[in-house]
């Protein structure tokens, strides 16, 4: 698709012949994620995570329609059915288990993905788009996880969707009455628990549907890879398959082992006693908190404890919770360096590694209660959260003297790897370097 | 363009957190917030271990029978245990006869209705029944106890922090309320009706202490049934009524992790197969 060089789609068999005269479906999947893909030689693990939130949404899907299969949408009986379907169901468990901590590493390995792509500057022209359509990914999940949080009916899931609906209930004017409107009602109460059952079953192909256009803005420019330097030629490529299916089934087994060890022998760890309490309106949890992957953008919400003016306190965290998030559909044209990969901004890199630390006070912070000093420490690393992208990114991208540039990536790749004694052979090395004797 | 306006933005947001900050950090200092009773008196629940403890632990069934005896004659007298049925119990070792037998001398009847009048009447449970609640709703069991709702125990041990040992701490927590928490919080007397535990999140519970002394039961296994035993013996009960399948679930885990592990030594070594002509590691 990208590049001119890419392998051709030639179906030998007749059947296949005639199938890709028909409907070259097959034709498509090998341009898409097949040989017929050029892919950058230089790739590192950070780039199997994009496969393996593919893996994670196959998993949502087929364990929550299974489980949709035994449970009822009603505030009566949700909560019951949901336990029944880990107690009397075959396998039961073992959905809901896989379900819910399928939740949590399609998140971990979002986030890995989306910081990736912050690090190596993945957003930046020509492949915008990937990243726009990726932060529409990124919400669309947010809000399917909110609502499927919901339909078990525990304590946590009432409670959390009266905070998160109230949120809407803090604009101005309007606020009240769009948030009655999304709840069908005054309160959380049964038909926002059908509605919410019925976005859950859609969102999920909806993010299907977005990430086919997602992976096709992705095959215009092609990949990216961890220099930033973009392909010149052939050799600076390999064919996605077998080499990256190669790998990726790598990466997806160590994802399955690390995803087994949590649901089969911590399956509740990552969640909250108090959803195994059924939703009770008349008693409140001490403390409202929502799921983990929540927690740094609940921690800004909190932040605002001061109003401005006449603004309250509680409609800027509202504010500024939304822009924590739409401040990344900007980031392509705030960070103006030329260079991408942080390998190559030594200024950048150093504010990249606070950013992540401070994006994981904050989700410390978003997890605790909401008490001294916590609200303090989120109040300094929610600032600093909005200067990095806001004020510093762009001024790093002005001043920062970046480091030289490999001339091409198979340069690169071949510094790494053939550094000892076989730096005479580097010019006019072909995607051939070495006669093999590793495997 | 973008970026001025980003820029003014980002100033807004860091400015005005900073602000808050500071206003935040002059009233901490000025005024440090007051120290409540649950935070200096409340305490985390104690260490106990059971057979079930880490990744290969099972349930110990004579244990279970144990504890579901100390269910059957101290807690159900208030407490539901409505997501567990009769039929379930043969997860304990019980058969099927003897099931029957339990669910038919238990001494809570199953509402039902009367098949020759249509009345509403009550039967003998049959093991297809999930245990019978012992109030008939809500208003009931609040009148009877003290305005408190028993909570349902199917689920109490996934539903609290290292809910087991909650259990057991909270059966074995009772006490006088410590002479220091009245001089200290003259105000937090215990009121009339309820009952100091330390390990209960707001230190004063409606439920008076469940198990007072040795031998309030008599275990058929001859097990010396102590406070500390009963309440150890009803804690692994309930959480296997919280998670039954835990069994199942952790034989499930080590042959599924065996097989990805072998798994992926073989995709990382097809890895490395693939890749050798392009590159020759250093």
């Amino acid at each position: 698709m990208s590049f001119p060089w890419a392998e051709h789609y030639t179906p030998k068999h007749p059947l296949m012949q005639w199938i890709d005269e028909k409907l070259p479906l097959p034709r498509l999947v090998y341009n898409a994620i097949g040989a017929g893909y050029p892919v950058p030689r230089n790739l590192n693990y950070f780039w199997n995570f994009g496969v393996l939130a593919g893996l994670a949404l196959v998993i949502q899907i087929v364990t929550g329609v299974i489980m949709a299969m035994h449970y009822g949408a009603n505030t009566l009986v949700a909560f019951g059915t949901v336990e029944q379907t880990m107690r009397d169901v075959n396998a039961g468990w073992l959905m809901r288990y896989a379900h819910a901590t399928g939740a949590s590493f399609f998140f971990i390995v979002v986030y890995l993905h989306i910081f990736r792509g912050l690090y190596y500057s993945s957003y930046k022209a020509p492949r915008e788009m990937v990243w726009l359509l990726g932060l529409v990914i990124f919400l669309l999940m947010m809000a399917t996880a909110f609502m499927g949080y919901v339909l078990p009916w525990g304590q946590m899931s009432y409670w959390g969707a009266k905070v998160i609906t109230g949120l809407f209930g803090a604009i101005p004017v309007v606020g009240e009455p769009i948030q009655t409107w999304l709840l069908g009602g005054f309160a959380p109460g049964n038909a926002s628990l059908n509605r919410f059952f019925s976005l859950h079953f859609l969102l999920p192909f909806v993010i299907a549907g977005v990430i086919i256009l997602h992976i096709w803005a992705l095959h215009i420019p092609g990949s990216s890879n961890p220099t930033g330097v973009e392909v010149k030629g052939p050799q600076d490529t390999v064919p996605f398959h077998p080499y990256y299916t190669a790998k990726d089934g790598f990466g997806v087994g160590i994802f399955l082992i690390l995803f087994s060890i949590m649901l089969f022998y911590a399956p509740n760890y990552l969640g909250h006693p108090d959803n195994y309490i059924e939703a009770n309106p008349l008693s409140t949890p001490a403390h409202i908190v929502p799921e983990w992957y929540f927690w740094p953008f609940y921690a800004i919400l909190r932040a605002f404890t001061v109003d401005f003016f006449f603004v309250p306190a509680k409609l800027l965290g509202v504010l500024a919770m939304f822009a924590s998030i739409l401040l990344l559909f900007f980031l392509p044209w705030l960070d103006t360096s030329p260079v991408r990969s942080g390998n190559y901004r030594p200024t950048f890199r150093k504010f990249f590694w606070i950013l992540v630390i401070d994006v994981l006070i904050l989700g410390y912070c978003g997890g605790a209660p909401a008490e001294e000093p916590y609200v303090m420490i989120s109040q300094v690393a929610a600032a600093y959260y909005f200067a990095h992208f806001l004020i510093i990114l762009p001024l790093i991208a002005r001043f920062e003297k970046p480091l030289p540039l490999p001339n091409s990536i198979t340069e690169a790749v071949l510094n790494r790897y053939n550094i000892q004694g076989e730096q005479d052979a580097l010019p006019g090395m072909g995607s051939d370097p070495q006669p093999s004797n590793a495997g | 363009m973008v970026r001025i306006g980003a820029f003014l933005v980002g100033l807004f947001f860091a400015g005005w957190l900073l602000i808050s900050f500071l206003v935040g950090a002059v009233a901490y200092v000025s005024e440090p917030p007051a120290k409540t009773v649950e935070h200096e008196f409340h305490k985390n629940p104690k260490h106990v271990s059971f057979s079930f403890d880490g990744p290969f632990g099972k349930f110990d069934q004579a244990q279970l029978q144990r504890g579901f005896q100390v269910f059957k004659e101290v807690c159900s007298a208030c407490h539901s245990l409505k997501f567990v049925a009769f039929r379930d119990l043969e997860a304990l070792g019980y058969n099927e006869a003897e099931v029957k037998a339990i669910a038919k001398q238990w001494a809570i009847k199953t509402p039902d209705v009367d098949p020759k009048t249509g009345e509403m009447s009550t039967r003998d449970p049959v093991p297809a029944d999930y245990f019978p609640k012992p109030f008939a709703n809500n208003v009931a069991a609040a009148a009877a106890n003290n305005n408190a709702i028993p909570p349902d125990l199917s689920l109490m041990t996934k539903a609290r922090h290292h809910g087991t040992a909650y259990v057991y701490s909270l059966l074995t927590g009772f006490q006088a309320q410590p002479a220091e928490l009245l001089k200290e919080f003259p105000d937090a007397k215990t009121p009339e009706g309820l009952h100091y535990n330390p390990y209960f999140a707001n230190l004063n519970l409606a439920m008076a202490p469940p198990l007072t002394a040795d031998g309030q039961v008599t275990y058929g296994d001859g097990t010396k049934a102590t406070v500390d035993q009963m309440a150890k013996d009803v804690s692994a009960f309930l959480t296997w009524t919280a998670e039954p399948k835990l069994e199942n679930r952790r034989r499930a885990g080590l042959p599924t992790i065996i097989f990805l592990l072998i798994a992926s030594g073989l995709a990382y070594m097809s890895y490395q197969n693939i890749w050798a002509d392009k590159k020759k590691k250093a």
